[in-house]
């Protein structure tokens, strides 16, 4: 029944776009309410499906779709599709459909207008579909299936202005990246199904604790399947994609690039995180660290308002990935969802912001918008506290636990491993500071341009209404009752963290014994309240920097700029990752095409067309040839013919006297040669 | 003088040159009723060598050898009926073509 | 020598005399009249050969009514324009050539052959003879040769319908 449930949960987005696609121009209002509709039929299943599945529970339904008995080299072949419904996949699915709906809620005013507006619609719901699909699957095939289809959807959304450079360039950047991780994950795969034989995860896992796949190979198998979410979840080196991605239309940055799309990745992991060995573990963690470093350092100096969320996103999916790294499971995914809502909810105020201001992003250009525009500054303001980590909100909770479970990490190894709490609570400390900066720079303040400032005004209801029920779930209250301690709320007795299957030489010191109650687990309850202390300090310091500059004026932003040019152009250009990129591996490609494409054009064209010429010359010297000479033959003769012919006709007079005398004649031989005889 | 004496040779010289002249007058005349003359010659030459070798042709003893003559009175009788043809042709050519030359009756030549 | 070669010889050169006429004479009217002579010759030979009766027929229907039935010709279709040998010698002379050879080649054959000859019989009348041959022993051709006849006047009267 859960299955069944889930399935057509999986299928109406599908269903949605096959209608827009095929029928959506002729639709009234070209089928925005259809689409619509359809996700919120869905979110409403899913909340079933949620309320319906416990922590432990998994239901679990196959299909055999290929069962090769016997393969040249393989054997038999066998690859089954199936969904499972358990607590990661439930909680995802509510999460998916919420924010995808929502999203096909303020389209409706966002996109208005556009000549495109069904296709749009269409695209939203096979993009919901992949999402959906990714959460549900059981197995590594099918899931690599919808990643790719989530890949093409991205693809298509970001450019869906393609009319325009920006969005082309975008576009292409978004799904080559995607690929390079994507080459990366196949690859694990292979590993996997090569000594395991299986895609399923249970199997999987049941064979690694079998002792199937160890060693080396098992550690590789497991950086390489990470290799996809680093594609997918914008890690560095990899990050490069989501900040050109906001080209796309910003409900499209909100649902994808915020909330969901991005969000796969973390899932992978949490997904694969049993068959991680404590080496993939440390490289998971350390990207993950460098990655929210780099991308806060960015975004401090951001001036167009989705750029700095972008870079806001690619800093908090860093946080997830050192959360898991470090073994805070539960932490990782719980920030996974409250990100979810918080982040969905900046991007669609910052669209609304957007409209009101007739497409315009530069924060320098906006200020004192708060006076006009309340909702949008009161939800943007809920979900600033949250990212800030500001307690009372979703994200206090989790970004605490994620802060416990590297300070846990560190005191149970010790030595280097204290820098990932120390980087953790400075990027803490960062995040609030930018993100108060672009709320003061935007709704605070005098308006900067006057003109855009006159014309702004609150947008329509199918704006706001989004954006109140994002504001909402970021408050505390949805994730535990008790608003400093989320271990004793429902979400983190929900999802704990599985028991490794990885061979014991493979594991962390501390988990090397098999206890009932993990180590690690003991060790972050230590932390908690020194973790909610400093995390309180270095957001509330940030925040008073970002008021001390933006608001009471007691430091010049640009005199602080001009002391650390340097730095600050560093953080502009986004430490020169896209020049990198382009000057060495771009532009090398390119130089390596030019070669092949002089060696083509040159040599082997040269063959060609010297062949052709070789062969032209022949044939017009066998032409000449054969007309001159040959003909000349042939014309000899003829005239022979014609010669002795004209002699001969004289014989045929037609007068039969003259053949008479010709018998006469014959007679006279005749009897020459019977007298002879 | 015996060759003098008329014997069977003599009358088959007469006939052979009767029957040279004849076909001279074919192959060479163009008029085709001087075609028709030289058959008729032809054809008197034939008759005269059959009649001669009824005369004097052997025989079985006691039988008479008239066949030569009953010959020559069929080959007279064709004759005739042959030259009543030709001359009704050669009389419906004079009506079309208003010539009875050989060369000139050439419509059906290209 | 006596009578009947002499007559031989005259006949013999008239009839010879005459076809050479009728072959070489430019003017038709003159060859068809030279051919009455030479019919008339042949009869005198056939009288010399013991063919009373085929004599008598050669003259009544050579030339009573063959003759006459050129010279009906000859006088509808000349045009008073005289018929002449043809102008080429080119054509001629071949012909005349082949003519000449051909009939030096026919005398030369009745000279040289033994002919094997008899001893020539003697009738009274041939006309019972040939009677009684025609009836029996060449009974056919005698009827095939009426339907000739019949033959030959249906494609005269034929011919010379208005059409």
């Amino acid at each position: 029944m859960l299955v069944t449930i889930s399935l057509i949960i999986l299928f109406l987005p599908l269903l949605s776009f096959l209608v827009q696609i095929f029928f959506g121009k002729k639709l009234p209002r070209q089928g925005d309410w259809l689409a619509t509709s359809l996700l919120f039929v869905a979110l409403f299943l899913s909340f079933f499906v949620f309320f319906s599945t416990g922590a432990n529970d998994r239901v679990v339904g196959t299909v055999s779709w290929i069962d090769f008995k016997d393969t040249p080299v393989l054997g038999s072949f066998k690859i089954d599709l199936g969904i499972v419904i358990d607590n990661l996949s439930a909680i995802m699915l509510v999460v998916v459909c919420m924010i995808s709906s929502l999203s096909h809620l303020f389209s409706i005013k966002y996109m208005e207008g556009d000549p495109k507006y069904s296709k749009y619609y269409a695209y939203l719901g096979i993009f919901s579909f992949s999402m959906l699909g990714i959460v549900l699957t059981n197995n590594l095939f099918l899931m690599y299936i919808f990643w790719e289809l989530v890949g093409i959807s991205s693809y298509i959304l970001i450019g869906f202005w393609y009319e325009k450079p920006g969005p082309q360039y975008a576009s292409k950047k978004a799904f080559i990246v995607n690929r390079i991780g994507d080459v990366g994950f196949f690859t694990g795969i292979l590993i996997i199904y090569i000594t395991l034989r299986t895609f399923n995860f249970t199997d999987i896992f049941a064979g690694i604790a079998a002792g199937k796949l160890t060693g080396g190979w098992l550690t590789a198998a497991g950086i390489l399947v990470f290799c996809g979410a680093v594609g997918k979840s914008a890690q560095f080196p990899l990050h490069v994609w989501l900040p050109d991605a906001m080209e796309g239309p910003t409900p499209v940055s909100a649902l994808i690039h915020a909330a969901t799309m991005v969000a796969a990745g973390v899932y992978l992991v949490t997904r694969v995180f049993v068959m991680m060995t404590a080496d993939a573990l440390m490289v998971i963690a350390t990207i993950g660290m460098i990655t929210t470093f780099i991308s806060a350092t960015i975004a401090i100096t951001q001036n167009d308002i989705k750029k700095v969320l972008a870079y806001s996103t690619v800093s908090q999916l860093g946080y997830m990935i050192m959360a898991l790294g470090v073994g805070a499971y539960t932490a990782g995914f719980f920030h996974l969802v409250t990100h979810a809502a918080f982040k969905a909810c900046l991007f669609l105020g910052a669209g609304s912001v957007i409209i009101a201001l007739h497409h315009e992003q530069d924060i320098r250009q906006m200020g004192g918008l708060r006076n006009k525009m309340k909702i949008t500054y009161y939800t943007f303001l809920m979900a600033t506290l949250a990212i800030s980590g500001v307690p009372l909100t979703s994200g206090f909770l989790s970004k605490d636990s994620i802060l416990a479970g590297t300070m846990a990490f560190a005191s149970l190894r010790g030595g280097i491993n204290y820098i990932f709490p120390v980087v953790g609570f400075f990027v803490a400390g960062l995040t609030a500071f930018y993100m108060f900066r672009l709320v003061l720079l935007t709704f605070h303040g005098e308006p900067r341009n006057k003109e855009k400032y006159e014309h702004a005004h609150e947008s329509p209801k199918v704006v706001t209404i989004p954006l109140i029920i994002l504001a909402i779930f970021s408050f505390f209250a949805f994730y535990s009752v008790n608003p400093i301690d989320a271990n004793t709320g429902w979400f983190a007795k929900y999802v704990t963290a599985p028991k490794t299957v990885v061979p014991v030489e493979q594991r962390f010191a501390y988990e090397q014994e098999a206890v009932e109650e993990s180590v690690f687990v003991e060790e972050i309850h230590h932390f908690h309240y020194p973790a909610m202390g400093l995390s309180l300090f270095v957001a509330g310091a940030g925040i008073l920097l970002a008021f001390a500059f933006y608001k009471w004026n007691k430091f010049s932003a640009d005199a602080v700029v001009e002391k650390i040019r340097p730095l600050y152009n560093f953080s502009l250009n986004k430490w020169y990752f896209d020049d990198f990129y382009d000057g060495i591996i771009v532009a090398g490609l390119l130089k390596f095409t030019q070669a092949l494409k002089w060696f083509d054009n040159t040599i082997i064209d040269g063959a060609v067309n010297g062949a052709a010429y070789i062969t032209e010359k022949a044939a017009t010297g066998s032409g000449k040839f054969d007309n001159s000479f040959v003909d000349g033959l042939v014309n000899l003769v003829g005239s022979f013919v014609m010669f002795f012919g004209l002699i001969f006709r004289k014989i045929q007079t037609g007068r039969i006297q003259t053949y008479l005398a010709y018998v006469l004649f014959g007679i006279i031989i005749f009897y020459f040669i019977f007298r002879a005889l | 003088m015996e060759q003098l004496h008329v014997g069977l040779t003599h009358f088959l010289i007469v006939s052979a040159l009767l029957f040279g002249l004849g076909l001279f007058a074919i192959v060479t005349r163009k008029n085709a009723i001087m075609i028709l003359m030289g058959i008729e010659l032809v054809l008197n030459a034939a008759n005269i060598n059959f009649i001669a070798f009824s005369k004097y042709g052997k025989t079985i003893e006691g039988l008479p050898n008239l066949d030569g003559q009953a010959i020559a009175i069929f080959v007279i009788i064709l004759a005739a009926a042959e030259a009543v043809i030709a001359l009704a042709i050669i009389l419906n050519i004079y009506n079309n073509f208003k010539t009875v030359n050989a060369d000139e009756i050439d419509s059906l030549k290209e | 020598m006596n009578y009947y070669d002499v007559i031989f010889y005259v006949f013999a050169i008239l009839t010879i005399v005459s076809a050479g006429i009728v072959v070489f004479s430019k003017n038709i009217v003159y060859s068809a009249f030279s051919l009455l002579f030479t019919l008339s010759g042949v009869a005198g030979i056939y009288v010399l050969l013991n063919a009373d009766f085929i004599a008598i027929t050669q003259l009544l229907l050579y030339v009573g009514g063959i003759l006459v039935l050129v010279i009906f010709g000859v006088m509808l279709t000349t045009n008073m324009t005289s018929v002449e040998l043809t102008s080429q010698t080119l054509k001629v002379l071949p012909a005349t050539l082949v003519v000449a050879i051909v009939s030096a080649l026919l005398v030369s054959t009745m000279l040289t052959t033994k002919w094997n000859q008899g001893e020539p019989k003697y009738y009274e009348t041939t006309i019972s003879e040939l009677g009684g041959l025609i009836l029996t022993k060449y009974l056919l051709p005698f009827e095939i040769v009426s339907i000739v006849l019949l033959a030959a006047m249906m494609g005269a009267a034929f011919f010379a319908r208005k059409s």
